[in-house]
């Protein structure tokens, strides 16, 4: 790749720009600036596209009355019930129940407050579906 | 080894109130030169050394830890795909660095949070700057769309000013600033790869450096794993079997499975880290490096070379991402992907043979 070749396609990083090798006219390898690069950048929207996607279908569920709020937070943080269950410090097969709307209901307010610490936000929070449902961590873009 | 071993374990309450033993030429400073890095790991081990009075650019460490690799390895799972890597595990190049030159290194991990985090402020109180590895998930200076549970980041804490940290994180244009909670989290992401509050920095640098020796010793074991090894998953070999399983993919999966799973290789090789063509760029960098270092002009072409074969891997990239947009045109479908994986596993084949015999004579 040569310098001047550096793709500069503005997206991912917002104003950040991230470092690539490139060649300069000597033959020389330099670091050179790059605001991103529409091939990574389609990759990229594509993972959160398919993010998206898994929420879509758990609100579904949701809404049916088949699972708890929690689940929506839990894929809305990119997790699944391992990861959940290390974070919150529990047994997978304690989140697995908990994403059943019945014991979902009975949780402790403990337990309910540790699950919202973790996904910063409060109990009334945990126990709702938000009305913007995107990733958590997309919620904070401007598109 | 002993040093390593330490790293296996956690460090325990009275252990990390022990004595610092920092015996480097410029440890007491408030300033810490940061420099952007293609790659965090690289990047860290780099300006943590250049800090300490040893100037190495960031190429030289990925090369000098022998970070280039490819590996595929279908049975594990991250976020569903299989995983391919273009480089080695996390923590590999700053050990290899170190351990090559001889460099001493303090690392501590932790079970408890709190204990982590003073002794990260004792090491700062100290002056002495640490690397710390964390999860980029919960790094809130890191732009959203990159916030993915990936816990191998690693960055440089050199300061604190009341409750927030001084970061140097090397991906990152200028220095950034993240509060204690935050970093705390980042410290104890869990998941795959978790970091365990590990924290480390450099304790002792020899008073006499002698590159050359180390640099062929870590162009031979890039070359090994890439071409000797004869294990069908890693290097050149491994390339080839991604080959074979990318021509496969839309007829087992499904169109949209397989879009999935290219774009999860793309976002491998190219997202942010990598320096471009999955680090075959920044390997050609050190290998111009080297070629200074060791008076060998062969080196140069070798370097061009592997240069050529980085641009190939961006041309996959771009057919890949045309699938992925569904723009595909007539000469991207998944086997014209295979045929320049293919292309790209036999240009590395005779490069990385040539290098090793290169570093032979």
């Amino acid at each position: 790749m040569f310098k001047n070749d550096v793709p500069q396609d503005k997206e991912l990083f917002g104003d950040q720009r991230e470092v690539c090798y490139a060649v300069d006219e000597n033959g020389r390898y330099v670091m050179a600036e790059s605001s991103g690069w529409d091939p990574a950048n389609i990759a990229n929207s594509q993972a959160w596209e398919a993010i998206s996607h898994e929420i879509a279908g758990i609100l579904v569920r949701i809404r049916a009355g088949a699972l708890s709020p929690l689940a929506y937070h839990m894929v809305a943080n990119q997790m699944d019930e391992k990861l959940l269950a290390e974070y919150a410090g529990l047994y997978c097969w304690q989140v697995r129940r908990h994403l059943r709307p019945g014991p979902f209901s009975k949780i402790e307010p403990k337990l309910m407050e540790r699950y919202s610490a973790l996904f910063s936000i409060t109990t009334e929070e945990l126990r709702e579906i938000p009305d913007d449902p995107r990733p958590a961590m997309l919620k904070t873009v401007k598109r | 080894m002993i040093r390593d071993r330490q790293c296996s374990r956690q460090s325990s309450a009275e252990e990390c109130g022990s004595k610092i033993l920092i015996d480097v030429r410029t440890t007491v400073t408030s300033t810490f030169n940061h420099r952007q890095s293609a790659h965090c790991e690289s990047g860290v081990t780099a300006n943590l050394l250049s800090h300490h009075g040893l100037a190495m650019s960031e190429a030289m460490a990925f090369g000098l830890g022998a970070g280039l690799l490819f590996g595929y390895f279908p049975f594990i799972r991250i976020n569903k795909l299989p995983l391919a890597t273009f480089r080695t595990a996390p923590g590999n190049i700053f050990k290899k660095v170190t351990g090559r030159l001889g460099i001493k290194v303090t690392r501590h991990a932790f079970k408890d949070r709190d204990l982590a985090m003073a002794e990260l402020d004792r090491y700062l109180a100290a002056g002495v700057p640490v690397g710390l590895q964390t999860g980029v998930y919960w790094l809130p200076y890191f732009p959203p769309a990159l916030r993915f549970h990936f816990n191998a980041h690693n960055l440089v804490v050199y300061g604190k000013e009341g409750n927030s940290y001084q970061i140097s994180d090397p991906v990152f244009g200028d220095t950034v600033t993240c509060e204690a909670d935050d970093l705390s989290r980042a410290r104890f992401a869990q998941g795959a790869l978790a970091p365990k509050g590990k924290m480390y920095c450099i304790s002792h640098i020899p008073a006499t450096i002698d590159l050359a020796p180390a640099i062929i010793k870590s162009i031979r074991e890039v070359c090994r794993v890439m071409v000797k090894v004869p294990f069908p998953l890693l290097g050149t070999r491994g390339i080839r079997y991604l080959a074979g399983q990318v021509e496969k993919w839309p007829a087992r999966f499904g169109e949209r499975m397989a879009i999935l799973y290219l774009g999860h290789i793309i976002r491998m090789q190219e997202e942010i880290g990598t320096g471009g063509g999955g680090f075959r760029f920044i390997y050609a960098a050190f290998l111009q490096e080297a070629a200074e270092v060791l008076g060998d002009r062969r080196y140069l072409d070798i370097s061009a070379r592997m240069t050529l074969i980085g641009d190939r891997w961006r041309d996959f990239a771009v057919a890949g991402a045309r699938h992925c947009k569904g723009r595909a045109g007539e000469n991207d479908s998944f086997a014209d992907l295979s045929r320049i994986l293919r292309d790209c596993a036999d240009k590395e084949t005779a490069l990385f043979n040539e290098l090793y015999d290169l570093t032979k004579s």
